[in-house]
């Protein structure tokens, strides 16, 4: 295989999008005047300054709902979607915890999410841990069994963090909806990279985060339903800002950088998952060639296109990270990569030859491999890949 | 907004300090998660670690204790959960971010604001469950600054814990936690000139037994779960490197606030300065003119483009009347306080726009008397 292209990329090839992104010059740009000459306080009502300030905060946050298909009043602004998820499940739980006692989720869950939904188990909620397929996707029917009369909560993600699979938003809303359940979904992988509206897809709660979306680190939101209304028992006592949902004084340039990120990536969205396809099948292409037994995995068509989740069998799994220059601690036998806005096409196959590379010379010492050429079946000799 | 407003609030927030904006813009051009174990996450791991510190620097605390979060209502409320303590003492001048809290009882204080330390020992030897007590250092309205030292010797003979709200002070007192003799510290980026959406709590010992308000990645120690603000938490030491220079500054801006007190009462008699004879931060000012609501000076001073508040700028919508100035024993004027607050940037300049500007509304009021 050729290799189209002529600039070298640039080293290193950032990969990892799903963790974090940069934040986009333009979000930048936007932020940047509300650290200097507008830095009034959002909530000083006795001065200009703070009513600059609150009218970017509004703008701001009619820019976050209108990519979600809210209202400007039901975006609440929080440090970011671990606070968010946090402050859905457990708001909920405190407030009409009394009422019903019973939480449902998903084993694939961002640990936010699962730690919530332990502690309530442990102050005596029910929780049930619904399991996905080998595409990475729950089971409808085993969420509408799973669904009691006592269940409160049902939160399943948006989007997966680690393999980038997108979960039956509309189907799962519809069955909560109609069974009088509240639905959360974690979104912060999903909003700005897929359609979401949170009337069309029957969403009561929807956590976001900027730093996921070339916005700033620092700050996310937490979509909360009025009609009907969504209660919430605040985490954070105080001056009882964003509807005495969360105290603290906002951060206004990071409320302006969050609000610009949404309206880019809502303008930009249809661009973008073009662009990133090209990217991802690139990849995948010159992966394919280079090493035909690679395995993707979760489901390709229910998927952002900016995620893959590889593995590399005939290896053993805690060679391949050190092998590629990282740190062997968290080594693991997949890999996720994450491409984003600013990576190239050359970008693409420039990490594709590479992992590639690493991963026939790690076979190359590796007896998994030599036993697989010699033609065994590795499962008859009880190795676990 | 324009170039000649007179910015006196900087209790409320304060400009961001240039090295900071550096400092931030530098950290916004990185990439990585600083859990990320890649280059790229290793890069900011290291400028967060670092930035811990120069905050750790700031407070006489070893860095294991600094745990960064939103900001000061955030680390408020993790020190009054985390610390776990069944009742919870805190003064009645507290921030709302304390006193809406899980307060159980709150301790007066007296006509300058200052807690009474008597009351407060008898308080904590007729509780008999464990006491967290929360006594800030500097107050956001009148800058009475509380014996916190003397109070968390107080408290640790009836075996409570310590949490003090130092959002006010940092920047302008010397901090140091042991010698405070408190358990844990809160800041707050932003009104030393840091960005906002960033603060921190510090804990004394590191390794103390503090819970999370909230569950996730387990960053910060576990203590306080959430990929970290790192932009604005390297402004944060950015801003917290200068604070030496900073405090050093104090008595020049006490120089103006103690120049705008002395006009104001020379102009209006009547004009009441809270805790003028406490010990207090040289950069606030707290005064009521009698007769006159805070609400109509304040429209007054804005029509003169210049920016004070009246008590704390705190959720949107109506003036309250001061809690604080209520709890000192002044109920007749808390509807009547504004807060004139000095920072990094304040010049001669603003006094004398403040002063013209309130000369004028002295006349007109007199007119109106007349």
């Amino acid at each position: 295989m050729t290799i189209a292209g002529n600039a070298p990329p640039r080293r290193p090839v950032y990969l990892d999008y799903q963790a974090t992104t940069p934040a986009d010059p333009r979000v930048v740009a936007a932020m940047l005047p509300y650290f200097f000459e507008h830095f009034g306080n959002a909530h000083s009502t006795t001065h200009p300054y703070g009513w600059l300030a609150e009218e970017a905060v509004t703008l701001a946050r009619e820019q976050v709902a209108d990519l979600i298909g809210a209202e400007t009043k039901e975006i609440v602004f929080t440090s970011g979607a671990t606070e968010s998820n946090n402050l859905a499940i457990k708001g909920v739980a405190d407030f009409y915890g009394s009422r019903r006692k019973h939480l449902i989720t998903v084993a694939t869950e961002h640990r936010c999410v699962l730690e919530s939904c332990r502690r309530l188990e442990r102050e005596g909620y029910a929780l049930t841990t619904l399991p996905v397929d080998r595409q990475g996707r729950i089971d409808l029917d085993q969420l509408a069994q799973a669904i009691t009369d006592d269940t409160l909560l049902v939160s399943v993600m948006a989007v997966n963090n680690e393999i980038g699979v997108i979960q039956p938003l509309a189907a799962i809303g519809a069955m909560c909806r109609s069974r009088g359940v509240f639905f959360h979904t974690d979104a912060a992988q999903a909003v700005g990279k897929i359609p979401l509206d949170v009337n069309a897809m029957n969403i009561d709660l929807m956590s976001l985060s900027a730093h996921k979306l070339y916005g700033p680190k620092g700050i996310g939101a937490l979509y909360v339903r009025r009609r009907p209304r969504v209660r919430l028992a605040p985490l954070i006592d105080g001056g009882g800002q964003e509807q005495g949902l969360r105290s603290g004084t906002l951060a206004t340039p990071l409320c302006v950088a969050m609000g610009e990120a949404c309206r880019l990536a809502g303008h930009e969205m249809a661009d973008n998952a073009r662009h990133l396809k090209t990217v991802r099948d690139r990849f995948l292409a010159v992966l394919s060639v280079q090493l035909p037994d690679h395995q993707v995995n979760g489901d390709m068509v229910e998927r952002i296109p900016g995620n893959l989740n590889i593995s590399f069998p005939y290896i053993e799994g805690d060679r391949l990270l050190p092998a590629l220059g990282l740190d062997s601690e968290m080594a693991h036998a997949s890999l996720r990569i994450g491409f984003g806005r600013s990576t190239s096409v050359e970008d693409a196959e420039f990490a594709a030859l590479y992992i590639a590379d690493a991963v026939k010379s790690l076979r190359r010492e590796s007896p998994l491999w030599a036993l697989h050429q010699e033609g065994i079946v590795l499962s008859t000799i009880g190795h676990d890949i | 907004m324009t170039a000649v407003h007179t910015y006196l609030d900087y209790n409320a927030t304060a400009p961001v300090r240039p090295p900071v904006a550096e400092a931030v813009a530098r950290a916004l051009a990185l990439t990585g998660n600083p859990s990320s174990i890649h280059g790229p996450g290793r890069t900011t791991r290291r400028l967060l670690e670092d930035s811990r510190d120069a905050i750790a620097a700031l407070t006489g605390a070893a860095s294991d204790g600094v745990i960064f979060t939103s900001g000061a209502t955030e680390a408020n409320a993790l020190a009054l959960s985390g610390w776990q303590r069944p009742v919870i003492l805190a003064s009645a001048v507290e921030h709302a971010s304390i006193a809406e809290g899980a307060v159980s009882r709150f301790v007066p204080v007296d006509r300058h604001g200052v807690i009474d330390l008597a009351v407060l020992g008898q308080m904590l030897a007729e509780t008999e469950q464990p006491v967290l007590l929360a006594l800030m250092l500097a107050n956001n309205e009148t800058g009475v600054i509380q014996p916190v030292a003397e109070a968390a010797k107080i408290a640790k003979v009836h075996g409570a814990l310590v949490h003090c709200d130092a959002v006010q002070a940092a920047g302008r007192l010397p901090i140091d936690i042991r010698l405070l003799g408190v358990d844990s510290l809160a800041l707050s980026a932003h009104k030393m000139g840091g960005a906002p959406g960033i603060g921190a709590l510090v804990l004394a010992d590191g390794q103390a037994d503090l819970q999370a308000l909230w569950k996730g990645g387990g960053q910060e120690r576990k203590r306080r779960s959430g990929t970290e603000n790192v932009p604005g938490i390297a402004g944060f030491a950015a801003v917290a490197r200068l604070a030496a220079a900073e405090i050093a500054r104090q008595p020049k801006l006490a120089v103006l606030r103690d120049r705008l007190e002395s006009d104001v009462k020379r102009l209006m008699p009547t004009a009441v300065i809270f805790s003028e004879g406490a010990n207090r931060l040289g950069n606030t000012s707290c005064i009521a003119v009698p007769g006159m609501t805070a609400q109509t000076l304040l429209m007054a001073l804005d029509l003169a483009q210049v920016a004070v508040s009246a008590g704390s700028a705190c959720s949107s919508g109506k003036l309250a009347p001061s809690r604080v100035v209520a709890a000192m024993g002044y109920p007749e004027l808390a509807a009547a306080a504004i807060r004139v607050s000095f920072g990094w940037a304040s010049q001669d300049s603003d006094v004398d726009h403040f002063l013209a500007a309130f000369a004028a509304i002295v006349v007109k009021m007199r007119g109106h008397a007349a």
